[in-house]
This record gives structure tokens, sequence and C-alpha cells, in this order.
């Protein structure tokens, strides 16, 4: 029944093709998909922190680091990403085998992932920097000042008030990133990285079926993208809990 | 024997001791390159040139680990200590031996011209005038094209030899410059049936070089020494030919 | 003035010193002696660079303009595609766009033989036309849903002021609802311009050559991996800071409503 349904629509070779089971390629799309959220994932993380850091940097510290942050977020913000990727990769890698071997240790073994986390991580830093920074900004300046007038001390505020309080005002502005982070992972693909785009250009380059894989990655993607969206629906959500709704608040 | 030169002998040592028992990281390019090495549709690298490294890793005593990197950036790699030999089809030219080294070559193949079956041209820059050739970025035959048909033909770079073939089959190149056994492969193969191999191009050993070696760190010359030692082997004890038998119908190894 | 008395603090000269530290040190230990050998290229494809971007611009706002209202106020069959294309642009990444556009519709060509007789095929065989249309479409689905909010957020007491005047809808649209909205965006249009600059070098895969390809091709032929990318950065920052500066420029002439 499904295989006439198929046949008449002329898409038994698709099938075959995507299939998860080899000859099919399909196992190996799911590979890369995998390779690829594990390295948004983790930029995504490491970006945060530098964000973190970053934003309070920017808010809090002294003129040096505060120009010096500026530089970075806009550096980042004006070179392509694709050339960031190769400078980061080159040089981030070079530079740590050069130290390790000035300080006597041997070659240090970098993996593609960790070197992928660490090239996209510098890059979404910049863009959470900001996004950190003006979500910090918004919270009410009552409510750090109440944490302080209690005693708290600068990491239980962190940790109790400014995150959970910023928490609302960052969500969509992080989401727009992780998104940025799933999509980015492409890239990794012109250096070698066997991500979901590489392992899509290696599966249609053996088969020629350029167009079916490309469709399919797309799709991966895009699934990616509209589960994301729900998932940091719900979290905007939970975060905005008791907080006045946005709309009331500007009138 | 000053304390210096017995700390540098006894290093020496050491990192000689290790190698043998240190993997080896050697790079292979990450685009697939049919029939040498491309991955399979369960995730595994295969080819001649794939069975060529497990074999001479395995006579040279190595413990070596495939290490896929992009093409276009593999001699930084190499530098920059990511991989620690390549074994990508790369030919010994001049101009890559001011950066690295190389081993002896473990094979070498002309380079062809192939275009559309109903286009009458030859390998020669004058038939090729007002073409539009499409050549791999990055390799031999790209730094040929460039300085042979340069200002004759229109000449574009693929990061891929199988992106330049796929652009041959759609008609967007009249012509693409390549090894000649790759291109064999591909005017076999379904989408080749457009094309046929016109002939070799005039050999220019400075820019074509000298058949396909492993390339390693300058001043590496323990890992060098190993793999030189490794490709000898294969060579005398037939193990070179039978892998090639199993995909080519000739000898793909010229003195 | 006080833009330029701020750079004078102590601390920021101390800056300034380091960088220009930084790039003496770059000038001198670097290599450079390939650059006089490239540099007809390297401008060939900045030049090439430079009108991708400002045609790709262009044209992908112009296609903003009716996506953004087939969102805001359109009937459901037409909101519902322009919807569905902001989202698959936005969702997938634009690599993949190029490559699905160029080796994609590549491949289909043999099976249509008719193709390569057709007038269009000279320009079908180039790469710059699928570089354009990709980035074109990036663009177009990125500003659409810009657009979208800002048609929204017009003030509909206006609209209703120009229909009661008697207004023809056409002029209603030409005359009040599109400047306004086109102000409304203005402020996201440089970010947006400066993030498409960042996606050009992108068209390089499909083998235009832009002035990131020029970068590769130096790499490729002298082995020197990190001046060009450095200077790459550079042309990029100077490119992204003249886009700023336009738009800053744009933005100060439009007058502002809540300034009066």
């Amino acid at each position: 029944m499904v295989e006439a349904l198929l046949d008449t629509l002329g898409l038994t070779k698709t099938v075959e093709l995507l299939s998860l089971q080899p000859p099919g390629w399909g196992g190996n799309l799911l590979r890369g998909l995998a390779n690829s959220l594990q390295i948004a994932f983790g930029a995504f993380g490491f970006g945060l922190l530098i964000g973190l850091g970053g934003a309070y940097g920017k808010l809090y510290g002294g003129p040096i680091l505060r120009d010096l942050l500026t530089i970075y977020t806009t550096v980042i913000r004006a070179v392509p990403e694709l050339v960031l990727i190769l400078i980061l990769y080159y040089v981030g890698t070079d530079l740590i085998n050069q130290a390790a071997s000035a300080m006597g240790y041997g070659r240090v073994e970098i993996s593609g992932v960790a070197a992928g986390i660490w090239v996209l991580g510098v890059v979404q830093g910049a863009y959470a920097t900001e996004v950190l920074r003006g979500a910090i900004q918004a919270i009410p300046s009552g409510q750090l000042e109440a944490a302080r007038a209690f005693g708290m001390p600068p990491l239980m505020t962190l940790r109790r008030v400014t995150i959970p309080a910023m928490m609302g005002f960052a969500t969509p502005g992080l989401a727009n990133l992780w998104l940025i982070a799933t999509k980015d992972t492409a890239l990794l693909a012109i250096v070698g990285f066997s991500e979901l785009t590489l392992e899509t250009r290696q599966a249609a380059a053996s088969t020629r079926a350029y167009f079916t894989f490309f469709l399919a990655a797309g799709a991966l993607y895009l699934i990616v993208t509209l589960f994301s969206g729900v998932i940091f629906g719900r979290i905007e959500k939970w975060a905005r809990r008791g907080q006045p709704s946005l709309r009331e608040g500007n009138g | 024997m000053t304390l210096k030169s017995i700390l540098t002998a006894t290093t020496l040592a050491s990192l000689g001791t290790g190698l043998a028992a240190q993997e080896v990281k050697i790079g292979i390019a990450a685009e697939p390159y049919p029939p040498f090495a491309s991955l399979d549709s369960s995730g595994t690298w295969v080819g001649w040139e794939i069975e060529v490294i497990d074999a001479v890793c395995a006579a040279a005593g190595l413990d070596c680990v495939l290490t896929p990197v992009a093409w276009d950036g593999i001699i930084p790699s190499l530098t920059g200590q990511q991989i620690d030999a390549i074994m990508a089809s790369m030919s010994i030219t001049e101009d890559r031996l001011k950066t690295i080294d190389f081993s002896d070559p473990y094979y070498n193949t002309p380079a062809v011209i192939v275009a559309d079956k109903a286009l009458d041209i030859d390998a020669s820059p004058e038939s090729l005038a007002g073409k539009v050739i499409g050549v791999q970025a990055s390799t031999i035959h790209q730094s040929y094209a460039q300085a042979y048909f340069t200002g004759a033909a229109e000449i574009r770079i693929y990061q891929t030899q199988d992106e330049a073939n796929q652009d041959l089959f759609a008609g967007r190149i009249d012509a693409t410059q390549a090894d000649s056994i790759a291109m064999a492969d591909f005017v076999a193969s379904d989408a080749g049936q457009c094309c046929e191999i016109k002939g070799n191009v005039a050999n220019d050993e400075s820019i074509l070089g000298r058949g396909v070696g492993a390339g390693v760190r300058k001043g590496d010359d323990a890992l060098r020494a190993a793999l030189n030692k490794g490709i000898a082997t294969i060579l005398a004890d037939g193990t070179h030919e039978a892998i090639t038998a199993r995909y080519f119908d000739t000898s793909i190894y010229a003195e | 003035m006080t833009g330029w008395r701020a750079l004078l603090l102590p601390h920021r000269l101390l800056l300034m010193a380091l960088f220009a530290g930084f790039v003496i040190w770059c000038a001198l230990s670097l290599r450079w002696d390939w650059l006089p050998d490239y540099l007809p290229l390297a401008v060939e494809g900045l030049w090439r660079t430079i009108w991708i971007l400002a045609v790709t611009c262009i044209l992908g706002f112009l296609l903003a303009i009716p996506l953004g209202l087939a969102q805001a106020v359109g009937p459901w069959y037409l909101a519902a595609p322009a919807r569905a294309f902001c989202t698959i642009i936005r969702g997938t990444p634009l690599l993949l766009q190029i490559w699905l556009l160029y080796y994609g519709f590549g491949s289909l060509f043999p099976q249509f033989p008719w193709i390569r007789a057709s007038e269009l095929w000279p320009y079908l065989r180039q790469a710059w036309p699928y570089a354009v249309l990709a980035l074109t479409l990036s663009y177009a689905g990125y500003e659409g849903e810009v657009m979208r909010g800002a048609f929204s957020s017009v003030n509909k007491g206006q609209l209703e002021a120009a229909r009661a005047f008697g207004m023809p809808r056409r002029m209603i649209f030409r005359r009040v609802w599109l400047p306004q909205a086109i102000r409304n965006v203005l402020p996201t249009l440089g970010g947006e311009t400066i993030l498409q600059l960042k996606a050009t070098p992108l068209v390089a895969t499909i083998t235009v050559i832009e002035i990131y390809a020029v970068s590769s091709r130096v790499r490729a032929d002298t082995f020197i991996v990190y001046e060009p990318l450095l200077l790459l950065a550079l042309v990029y920052m100077i490119i992204a800071g003249i886009i700023a500066l336009i738009f800053g420029r744009i933005e100060s002439r439009v007058p502002n409503r809540r300034q009066g």
C-alpha cells in the first residue's frame, strides 16, 4: 500500500537514499545532526558563560576592561563568522599547542567537537554579552539594592536575584542566539567537521542526488528550529511567571 | 659530552621510542575523492588510498588514526599540529616543499583534461581558449591552470573535485583538469557518461610535481623515515600491487 | 567635540599605543610580500563583494515589503505562504540554501535538455545569479519579518485620517503607510545590512570570486595562512564601519516623530 503510493509519486528512490540503514544515507545525516547539536549546545553554553562575564565587565568593570570588551564585541559582530572560524580554528589550536610545548607538555589533543565549541563559543559570547547586558539593565534597580541591603554576598545576589530576574528579559534574545548557534554549525563544514552540512555534502556527492539531500538536511534544520521555538516559548513563559506581561507594562 | 647535548640526546631518544607507541594522526581530505578516499553510507572511509594508509602504517609499525580535515586547510592543519601527516593524494611539488616535507611517492599519475564528448578539443592551451575550466582549490591542477590557461580560458575554482565534476555534468563548465585515475572513475560512472578524457596536459614537473607522497612537518624526520620504510615495504612485498589490482586495471606507481 | 576628548583618557591612549604596537609588529614581522601581486585581484574581489551586497540588499528589501504586508494585513492565502517563506529562510543555514540553489538545481539540468537551448542558459551557467538569488531571498526572509512588525505598528488613526480625506488606497500606501513603516525599520536596517555583509563570503563556495575567495587563493598559492585572514578581517571591519556610518547619517536626517 505505502510502496504503491511511493511508486506513483516517484519517491521510491528518495526513500532508498534516505533510509537509515546502509545503503541509505539517513544514518549518516542523523549522526551529523547529533554532532551539530552537540557543538551548538556546547557553543551556546560557552557563549553564555563568556556573555555573563562580559555583561558584568561592561556594567561594573573598570574603564580598561570595558574598552577591551567593547573592542571584542565590535570586532566579532563586524567580521564574518566564516573568517572568524578560520582565524580562531587555525590560530587558536596553533597557539594552544605552542603554549603547551613551551611549558614542556606534549601536543594537546584537541578534538573536533572541542575546537568547534571553542570557535563558535567565542563568536556567541560577543552576542550573548550584549543580550545579557541589556537584560541585567532591565532589572528594576530596587531589586538589586534590596539584595545588597540584606547583606547578600555578590555571588549569591547573582544566583538568587540577578539571573532569575533577568531570565524573562533575556530569553527572546537567547532563543535567537541558540538558533544562530545551530545554523552556524553549518559553517564548520568549511573547516571539515563532520556535522550535518558536511555529511549532507558527502552523501550528495557520492550519490549525485544533490537536490534530495540538501532538501532533507534543510528539513532537519527546520525541525530543530521549530522545536526550539516551542521549547523557548515554554521557558519564556516560565521565566516570566509572576511578572506583569510586557504588553500591560507598555500600555 | 656536555650536559646540554646529553639532555638533547635523551629527549630525542625518548621521542624516538615514543613515536611507535604514540598514535599518529593521518590527515585525509574531509571531502570525498573517489576512488581514493570517500565516506560510504555506513560512515566508514573506503578507497584505494585508505587501504594504502592502513598497509603503510602496519608495515611501519605506526598506530595510525584517520583524521578528516578540510582539503583547503590541510597544510595549515599539519603545521598547526592538528594532524601529523597528510595522505590525501597530495603531489610533491616545489611550492609545497617550501612549507612541509614529503615522504617518497606512493603513486604517480598524469593530469588530464575531461570535457563533453561533443566538444572537439585536446589538452592544449590553444584548444581550450575561450572555454570555462573547473579545478579544485589548492591543487596542482589549480596551479597548472593558472600558469597555462589564464587569459585564454576562464578558470573556476571549486572546493572539491566532485563539485567540479557535478558542474561539468550540469554543463556549467566546459572542461575540468584533474588526476587521470579519479577522472577515469568519473567518466565510467552514470553522471560521467556526458564526458570523456581528452588527453594528458603537457607535463611540467615544477608544478605537477613528482608523484603523490605523505606530507609531514618540516623537521619531523623520524615520522618521515618511518613512512618511507612503510612505503618501501609495501612496494617490495606486493601489498601495493595487490591493493591496486582491486581498484584499477593498470599500475599507478611509476618511477 | 566630547567624542574626541573621550579618546584622550590615559587608559585609552595606552590601549591605542598597544594597538599601534600590534599593527607595527604585524607589519614588520609577518609576511606581506605577496600583497603587491594580489592587489589587482583583491580590488576586483572587493568590488564584487560590494556590488553583491548592494544589489541583494536593495532587491531583498523590495521583496520584503510585500512579504511584510502580506503577513501584517493580507488574507490568509497570502499571509500563510509569506510566513512559511520567512520561517524556512530563517530556520535553515544560508550555506545550505546556497548549495541547494546552485548544486541542487544544477543537478536537475541534464534531465531537461531544453534548458541548455534557452536564452537564460548563459546566465544559468554563471555562478553569480545563484549567489544574488540566494542572498536576496535570505535578506527578504529576515527583513520581511521585521517589515511585518513595522506595517502593523503604523498608527491606525493616520490611515483612517487619510481615508477620511478621500485618498485612494494606493496613495495611502505610498504616501502614508509605507514611508512610516520604513521609518520604523530604519534603526534595524543598518544591522541587517552588516549581517548581510557577513553572509557574502559564503558565495565563495560556489566559485564566485569575491574578497574572501581572493584570500583563499592567496592561501592556496603561497601557503601563507594568517596574514590574508587578518587583512580580510580588517577589510570587513572597515566596510561594516562605513555601513554603520551611512545608516547613522540617513537615520539622523529622517525626522523622528517622538522628538516632536
